[in-house]
């Protein structure tokens, strides 16, 4: 099912545990939707100098946590928020299809981690109390795209609006099956 | 490595005298049942024989005896096919919450063709309350279907006294008996109902050996059009091999019901018991009792399904995480959620099930080598750090 890559980061993950004086804090998922990552930061002089990690979820979510934090692990900000879920998954040798969505999680769990670290900068530099953390917008994994109704991510039609799913070719996120446009990517389908 | 297989739920190895038995209908005994010369003859008195075996497993008439090519199709022939032949009588059908896929995707498909469903709620423990199938019914109620017993969680349901209910109302009462049958007595007199599924994976037989006991006289219609194989009732060439193995696994399962019975009880009650102490905050789902012989199921909290049982792999140990086919789709399970279990605790769950060739020994070492798994895993686990956290508050 996994590549030799995703078992030895599944088995042998890096950067595993928590960070007592992180200067950026990310989560991502719940354990609702069976997947859930917390990525910790440590930043000196613009680049990622640690970062720790804990995973709720399967096989392909705990490989996909580790190789962020690999990837990670050294550099830039910048460079850091480069780093895509299509890179993750690349990195890893392919996750099996049905997967794909929880590697997802990981590239997104990091990234707000820098947005927590470049937010807490600014409200020290501003000196002013640190900003409300921003309503989650976008947990895709949990709601529907079109009618924001509860879905899993892997149903191949929505509960509450019926529109029926397929993969986006692109971001792999579920979209209307009749549609020419990812709501997520933006990306146009090909008409076959 | 050492290996040790504790998915029998998923499927049993063959038992050699099954496999002996089969083998002369892989090679020289090739006869198609419904030929007249010898050779089709001969096939036809195997697949005969062995109709009367699976009907003695369940106290039947072999005459009552439909082969099919999976529990899944038996259960689709009795949904479908009684809904069809009954359709002039009504239109609703009575199921529980806990069905097996192949029970709730026909029940979708006949919604599309207009008929409706209700869906009896379980207990914490997925009992069904036989009252709550009693105010279901009503005079366009035509069928009943619960299942006798759940591969999810182990839980056996009263189905005597739903058929009591069933018979006083007039209304046929099909039970999916797929996880039961071979691994527990199983009496369709006893039990009372019209129609029962059965598969032979689950006590030695072969994959794609599997039957539908229709009680003499109910109609049902068959979806599978064609010849009159099976009666008329399943059309196709029968899988001669299978059935014969099937018939033999039937034979060897009513020989041996009680030791396989008593043996598969000790290691589920030990394996339940010294797991519960072994990982705390550990729970068992499904009946405490009233529970298959083979069966011991859990939710581990804050450590997910799928990552104990590649872990549980990786040390030579086999189960599963909901049912098979559950955790292909990754959804959390509808069985463990209509029993009132939580999305997040629905993702941890584990189910051993075995067969009376497991030692002992296997259940020491799985106890060995999976508590260092949990505490891995849930180091590495947000929940846990969040629960460690709020405790110390």
């Amino acid at each position: 099912m996994y590549s030799d890559k995703v078992m030895d980061h599944f088995q042998n993950p890096r950067n595993v545990g928590t960070m007592e004086d992180a200067d950026g804090i990310g989560q991502m998922g719940n354990p609702v939707c069976g997947d859930m990552m917390t990525f910790y930061i440590k930043v000196k002089e613009n680049r990622i100098a640690d970062v720790k990690f804990q995973t709720f979820g399967c096989g392909a979510a705990i490989a996909v946590s580790s190789m962020v934090s690999e990837m990670a692990l050294g550099k830039t900000i910048e460079e850091a928020l480069k780093i895509t879920n299509e890179s993750v998954a690349e990195e890893l040798g392919g996750l099996p299809k049905n997967k794909l969505h929880c590697s997802n999680l990981g590239a997104d769990a990091l990234h707000k981690a820098i947005e927590d670290y470049q937010e807490k900068r600014k409200a020290k530099e501003s000196s002013e109390t640190v900003p409300e953390k921003k309503e989650e917008g976008e947990n895709d994994s949990c709601s529907c795209p079109y009618c924001e109704g509860p879905i899993e991510g892997l149903e191949s039609s929505c509960q509450s609006c019926h529109i029926e799913f397929e993969d986006c070719p692109e971001c792999h996120k579920p979209m209307n099956k009749k549609a020419d446009d990812c709501p997520h990517c933006g990306a146009t389908k090909p008409r076959v | 490595m050492r290996r040790i297989y504790l998915d029998h739920i998923a499927g049993t190895p063959l038992h050699e005298d099954v496999v002996e038995a089969m083998l002369p209908y892989l090679e020289e005994k090739f006869g198609n049942p419904q030929s007249l010369h010898s050779a089709g003859q001969e096939a036809l008195e195997a697949i005969e024989g062995a109709r009367e075996k699976v009907a003695r497993l369940i106290n039947a008439e072999s005459s009552e005896i439909f082969y099919t090519s999976s529990g899944s199709e038996a259960n689709n022939l009795a949904l479908k096919g009684f809904a069809l032949a009954l359709r002039n009588k009504g239109k609703h059908i009575v199921l529980s919450s806990i069905e097996h896929q192949s029970i709730l995707n026909s029940a979708k498909f006949l919604e599309k063709l207009g008929f409706t469903f209700s869906h009896i709620p379980v207990d914490k423990y997925g009992m069904v309350d036989p009252e709550d199938v009693q105010k279901a019914i009503s005079k366009e109620t035509i069928l009943v279907s619960i299942m006798l017993a759940n591969g999810e969680v182990g839980t056996i349901e009263p189905l005597a006294e739903i058929a009591e209910i069933c018979r006083n109302r007039e209304v046929l009462l099909h039970t999916d008996a797929v996880d039961a049958v071979g691994n527990m007595p199983v009496d369709v007199k006893i039990l009372g109902v019209d129609a029962l599924s059965l598969a032979g994976n689950q006590f030695y037989g072969p994959k794609g050996s599997a039957a539908l006991f229709i009680k003499k006289g109910r109609r049902i219609l068959p979806f599978i059009d064609g010849g009159i194989q099976e009666g008329g009732r399943r059309a196709g060439t029968e899988d001669v091999p299978a059935i014969v193995g099937l018939g033999k696994a039937a034979e060897l399962a009513l020989q041996n019901m009680d030791p396989r019975k008593e043996k598969m009880e000790t290691l589920r009650d030990t394996l339940i018991k010294r797991l519960l102490v072994s990982i705390e905050h550990t729970v068992l789902t499904g009946h405490p009792e009233k529970r298959l012989p083979h069966h011991a199921s859990f939710c581990v909290e804050f450590v997910e399904g799928e990552s104990m049982l590649l872990n549980l792999d990786m040390q030579g140990i086999a189960c599963s995480s909901g049912s098979s086919c559950t955790s292909r789709a990754l959804k959390a399970s509808h069985v463990l959620l209509a029993m009132g279990i939580d999305h997040a605790l629905a993702q941890s769950s584990l189910v051993f099930s075995m067969i009376d060739s497991n030692a002992p020994e296997d259940i020491d070492y799985l106890l060995e080598v999976f508590p260092p798994i949990i505490e891995r895993l849930r180091k590495m686990s947000p929940i846990y750090t969040q629960y460690l956290e709020e405790k110390k508050k």
